[in-house]
Formats: C-alpha cells, sequence, structure tokens
C-alpha cells in the first residue's frame, strides 16, 4: 500500500505552508527541455538544465531540508517568455554570489532581451576590461541561465561560442527574443 | 576518526520510507493514519535540520510515527485490554504473516511492539526508543501481544 498522490501533496503544501523548508524544487518542462528550478524563502536560487541528481547540491547550498513543490510562479514566467509575451523578469532572485563574479551577474541582468553583447564588454562594465575569460568562467557557473541572460553573451568575433544548456537551446533562447544571430 | 554518514537531502528520506510508514501507520490506526502519518513527516521536518549524523533514520521515523500513533490511541483508544504477565514468546516471520490481518484487535503499545518486531524488523532497543520505554518493556509488550495474537486466533480459527 503506497499513499495516495493526493496524501503527499497534501503533505508537501504543509510543509510549504508552515515554513519548514530551506529550498523547494519542481522540474518543468519547456522549448529548451526539462528545466528544474529551485527557490528559497528570498527568492529563485537555481535554474539547472540538468533536472536529475541535484538535490545533493541544494542541500549542502541552501539546507538539509529540501523538499519538492510545485514554484507556479516562477513555471507562470519562464512560459510566459518562452512564449514570447515577457520579455522581463519580476521574480525575487536568492543569488548568493559576492564579489567579481556577483558584480558580473549583476551586469548581467542588465543585458536587455534581445540583445547580445561580448564577454570583454562584460568584463569592461564591472572594472576589469581584460577579463573576458574570467566572465565567460562566470557564465558557465550561472546559477540562474535563462533569467539571467547568459545566453545573451556572444564572442568578440559574434560567435555564439559556449552555453550550459547547450549551442542549440543557446541559439533557440536567441531566435526567441529576435536577437540578430551571427551568421 | 570514522566519517559519520552524512544525512540525505529530506526529499531522499521522504521518498525513502513514506510508504512503508504510511502502512505501519494503517496497521495501528486504521482509517485515521492520514493524519498522523502527515504530522509524522511534519515532526521530521521540523526536527531534520537538527540532526547530528544520518545513521538510523528508519528507526527514527518509525519511533515519530509510534509516538503520533499512540498520542492518537490515547487521546481516543479503540480498544484497553489489561496486560498479562507471562513468560516471553517470539515468533516466526511466517507465523506473523499469518496472524497479521489480527494486529488491530491489541492494544496501543503491543501492537506497536509487535508489528515493528515482526512486520519492520526492529530491534528491542528500537523498539524501546519508539515506545519511550524500556528494552523490557519492549520485549514484554511485543511478548504479550503475541500471546494475544495466537490467543484470538485460536478462538476464530
Amino acid at each position: 500500500m503506497s499513499i495516495t498522490p493526493e496524501l503527499d501533496a497534501r503533505f508537501r503544501a504543509a510543509a510549504i505552508q508552515e515554513g519548514i523548508v530551506d529550498v523547494r524544487y519542481d522540474v518543468v518542462d519547456s522549448p529548451v527541455g526539462d528545466l528544474l528550478i529551485a527557490a528559497t524563502d528570498r527568492g529563485l536560487a537555481r535554474i539547472h538544465y540538468e533536472p536529475e541528481g541535484q538535490e545533493d547540491e541544494l542541500a549542502r547550498v541552501f539546507g538539509l531540508r529540501v523538499l519538492r513543490s510545485p514554484l507556479d510562479d516562477v513555471r507562470r514566467e519562464l512560459d510566459e517568455y518562452f512564449e514570447g509575451h515577457r520579455r522581463e523578469f519580476d521574480l525575487p532572485l536568492d543569488l548568493r554570489v559576492a564579489g567579481f563574479n556577483g558584480d558580473v551577474l549583476t551586469e548581467l541582468a542588465r543585458v536587455p532581451y534581445g540583445v547580445t553583447t561580448t564577454y570583454g564588454a562584460l568584463a569592461a562594465k564591472v572594472g576589469h576590461p581584460r577579463a573576458a575569460r574570467a566572465v565567460g568562467m562566470v557564465m558557465n557557473r550561472n546559477p540562474i541561465p535563462i533569467v539571467l541572460p547568459c545566453h545573451r553573451i556572444v564572442g568578440a568575433n559574434g560567435s555564439l561560442t559556449g552555453y550550459g544548456g547547450g549551442l542549440p537551446a543557446k541559439k533557440l533562447l536567441l531566435e526567441l527574443e529576435g536577437a540578430t544571430l551571427p551568421l | 576518526m570514522a566519517p559519520l554518514e552524512s544525512i540525505p537531502p529530506f526529499e531522499r528520506f521522504y521518498l525513502a520510507h513514506r510508504d512503508e510508514v504510511y502502512r505501519y501507520l494503517r496497521k495501528l490506526l486504521g482509517a485515521r493514519a492520514e493524519d498522523a502519518w502527515q504530522e509524522t513527516f511534519l515532526r521530521a521536518l521540523r526536527a531534520y535540520d537538527r540532526l547530528e549524523h544520518g545513521r538510523h533514520l528508519r528507526a527514527w521515523v518509525f519511533t515519530i510515527a509510534t509516538n503520533v500513533a499512540m498520542d492518537e490511541l490515547r487521546a481516543r483508544p479503540s480498544d484497553n485490554l489489561a496486560p498479562t504477565r507471562e513468560p516471553a514468546v517470539e515468533l516466526r516471520r511466517d507465523a506473523f504473516r499469518e496472524l497479521e490481518h489480527l494486529t488491530d484487535r491489541l492494544p496501543p503499545t503491543e501492537r506497536a511492539a509487535v508489528v515493528l518486531r515482526y512486520g519492520y524488523d526492529l530491534g528491542y532497543a528500537q523498539i524501546a526508543d519508539a515506545l519511550g520505554s524500556s528494552e523490557e518493556a519492549a520485549r514484554a509488550a511485543a511478548s504479550s501481544g503475541v500471546r494475544r495474537l495466537r490467543r484470538t486466533h485460536e478462538h476464530h480459527a
């Protein structure tokens, strides 16, 4: 005998309601594949292109009380974005990144919808014009891709270079936003 | 120093134990199991970030479930039979399967002790923790429960 889905859902909702969960997560489908989304009381904390097996990392960073639970606000804003009805996200973020990495992600968040810029230009914005490669590393470890738009950062010659979710995903996001792609 | 067994993320602990704890509470409480089951995992979640290691998590959650069930049974007793004083008896697993359907006729403490011992293979030390009693009392409760099961079984045979 197993518990019913209703009982399972009731427990998860009661746990969230009581505020005894460190981080909650869910898996949502999207045009760029299944995504894991995770949030704390402070806001959206993670988007992962690899939804399986992230519980340990979530527990390490945010606390052991990891629970799967629907994240309706995040899902809705992502859906609207993928349908082309949303150009900016209104979700609060829980971004536990400081120093250079934090500065880079803050600047990244300002890159507008449908616009691409380069790793070097982003480096210059944070006062380290020669740190293009270090900026690339920060993009590579971006905890909240799509919402923090690292897909809008391209190489100096206009090439797409790399992307955590794979180059086809990067291309799809830029096309969705109507950005001019390099040939 | 031996490394302590690490504590899994709550979700993994929950998925591993939610069904067996539910089956256990069904045996103790019948239709009243649903609320007790939810309360069990809420209590586990409340305490989860204060755990010091990941050993014995299964026994730990059964202890919580037993506490919740005992509270419920004391608040609304379904039956209350006087305890008996007789020599200890044990039961083989296959024998338990034959008698399992009669466990809901046992008084709460005996029922919990018998089900934990024979249904879930917990040791008497762990059952004692679950019941908040001594190991000797846990053994006596299981033993008394087994005798009562046998009598009930013979009575109905």
